[in-house]
């Protein structure tokens, strides 16, 4: 029998329908992965518990003739940015170290109900702030993936979402929960050779999930291959009164319309994403999928987006400014951590439980969204960024007359080494060049295994849509996905 | 425009975060050149655009005027909202002495 942790969502759900396994066997050998796996770090706390009561209640469904959900005995990991009820909840910070949510987040509630269950909560960048995973309270997730040639160099996941990137590429779970803020599903899934999406701003409700940069954070899978991803999001995307800027348009059957068949169809290629150094591996790996992309009938059209080098330093005024507006709730009174030094008024408090709770990023960028949002430097900074992303947004309007998905790489580079980055911000921020324009304009957006590079490490290739056409990016994924023929995998060294 | 150290404290104190000595001068000159970075947004002609307010572009809802419409942000929960407090006493959370 094939090991049952080589297979994903669907093949998983189908074959507990069909009985081909019970979701119990699929609980116990994805639980016994996980705990075979700590060298990754991946996982912040582990829940095999709960992934056997989920999978026996499938299995007594099915045994009682009751309708199976969509996500029915599927074990999944879900980034540790979700509140969970009574299951820590820390965003990998120190600050809310201990926190046992009351309640359960909207997207994780609603993967519960389609029948997934919970392995544990991964690792990631501290409240999702970094492209490397190096910001954790909880430790650095190391990729499971190698450099060719005997390297043991460890190689940064991605992030933020890289307990989920790395969790996925080592099957300790068929699939995971991201979210993408700047491009968080995306980097990490080009980084470890999986599929992300994330989809149009208000399609997956924010409400439970910590909160980083409320205009930008959007929730979404990441898995092996672009079915799974389909079937995931339609699990996890829905109208939510709670969250203010919830879609209230219904959930497309995305899974069940997907089409390879690209005739009639334009891809963009945006010339300003040629950019100046990005490493020739990347740029032939795009020219790649743009043959692929003809070769599934696609008709491949030149476009511009003029304003693609403004979108990073935009994106570093708009995130920390919102980040240093939400953040202000961890105050040491409510929940999380309290630092109070002997004789400390309030305000004393407040400042030693921020400055002990926060990890060196988190600090930063409040600090950086604090004095851009501050008396006298507000039009300079967040007016000007706001007004560049009206043009970013109007770039893609008008690029999209023209085109009907557009195609980049995902990331600039293969995945790095850990410590490479860690010395310079601003190097670090340069990774999200290629995925926080589309972020930044709300439109559904995915990374798709495209190959690996001399060194054996896994490239990406991202597609962007319209918004609301997540149907269009999951089908141009597919048409990749199917001639790229990804089907490398890390060795096994942990 | 170089950002000084008394600004960097005086962004942290707004923060609600303390710093030392050794942290400020660290926080400086990333801080400055974070800032260099991102000035070259000044050079993007932006006359006649207005500034984005909403990404996805739709009406504000108002929830019926129902108490406890949604149990899950609904009240009567005092116990559940206390429970992860570092600090709670008679019902409320507690914070070292405001009025002296």
């Amino acid at each position: 029998m094939t090991d049952i942790t080589e297979l994903g969502v669907k093949a998983l759900r189908d074959g507990v329908a069909d009985g081909a396994f019970s979701a119990r066997e699929v609980a116990e050998a994805f639980n016994a992965n996980v705990a075979a796996a700590a060298d990754l770090n991946a996982f912040i706390v582990t829940t095999p518990d709960a992934a056997l009561a989920a999978a026996d209640k499938v299995d007594a469904d099915r045994a009682a003739g009751k309708p199976l959900g969509k996500m029915a005995g599927v074990p999944i990991g879900m980034k540790d940015l979700f509140a969970t009820r009574g299951v820590q909840t820390t965003a990998a910070s120190h600050i809310l170290e201990g926190f046992r949510p009351e309640y359960e987040s909207t997207v994780s509630q609603k993967l519960w109900d389609a029948g997934a269950g919970m392995l544990g909560k991964l690792n990631l960048d501290q409240f999702a702030m970094g492209s490397s995973n190096e910001t954790s309270h909880f430790g650095n997730v190391i990729s499971p993936w190698r450099r060719a040639g005997g390297d043991t160099a460890a190689l940064a996941p991605g992030g933020s979402s890289g307990g989920s990137s790395a969790a996925v590429a080592a099957r300790l779970c068929p699939a995971a929960t991201g979210t993408d803020t700047g491009g968080s599903i995306r980097q990490p899934a080009a980084f470890t050779g999986i599929s992300g999406i994330k989809p149009t701003y208000g399609r997956c409700s924010r409400w439970g999930i910590v909160a980083f940069a409320s205009s930008l954070d959007q929730a979404g899978p990441m898995a092996h291959d672009v079915t799974d991803c389909a079937i995931m999001l339609e699990s996890m995307a829905g109208f939510d009164p709670k969250d203010s800027t919830s879609l209230d348009l219904p959930v497309p059957d995305w899974s069940a319309a997907l089409n390879a068949d690209l005739r009639g169809k334009k891809v963009g290629i945006p010339r300003e994403y040629r950019m100046d150094g990005t490493d020739a591996e990347i740029l032939k790996s795009w020219d790649d999928g743009i043959a692929w992309l003809k070769d599934a009938g696609a008709e491949v059209v030149d476009i511009s987006l003029p304003h693609t080098k403004a979108a990073l330093p935009a994106y570093y005024i708009v995130a920390p400014a919102e980040a240093s507006s939400n953040l202000a709730r961890y105050d040491g009174v409510r929940y999380g951590l309290r630092d109070l030094p002997q004789g400390a008024n309030l305000q004393e408090m407040y400042a030693a439980t921020r400055a002990a709770g926060f990890g060196a990023e988190v600090r930063r960028r409040i600090l950086l969204g604090t004095y851009v949002l501050s008396a006298g430097f507000y039009d300079a900074y967040y007016t000007q960024a706001m007004k560049v992303r009206a043009l970013i947004a109007r770039d893609f309007a008008q690029a999209f007359e023209q085109c009907d998905v557009i195609l980049a790489p995902t990331t600039p580079t293969a995945a790095f080494a850990l410590g490479e980055n860690q010395d310079d911000p601003l190097a670090m921020y340069l990774n999200d060049v290629f995925s926080v324009p589309a972020s930044l304009a709300g439109l559904p957006a995915m990374s798709v295994p495209a190959g690996l590079n001399s060194q054996g490490l896994p490239l990406g290739l991202q597609i962007i849509g319209r918004a609301l056409d997540e149907q269009g990016v999951l089908n141009a994924g597919l048409a990749i996905e199917q001639r790229a023929g990804f089907s490398a995998k890390p060795d096994k060294w942990w | 425009m170089s950002v000084t150290r008394e600004t960097v404290a005086k962004i942290a104190k707004l923060a609600r975060i303390s710093m030392d000595e050794q942290e400020l001068d660290r926080m400086v000159p990333e801080f400055n050149s974070i800032l260099d970075w991102v000035e070259q947004l000044g050079e993007v002609d932006t006359s006649g655009v207005e500034p984005m307010t909403a990404v996805m572009p739709q009406a504000l809802r108002l929830r019926a005027d129902q108490v406890n419409a949604d149990p899950l942000t609904g009240g009567g929960i005092r116990d559940r909202v206390l429970a992860n407090a570092p600090d709670a006493e008679h019902g409320f959370f507690a914070v070292p002495k405001v009025i002296e």
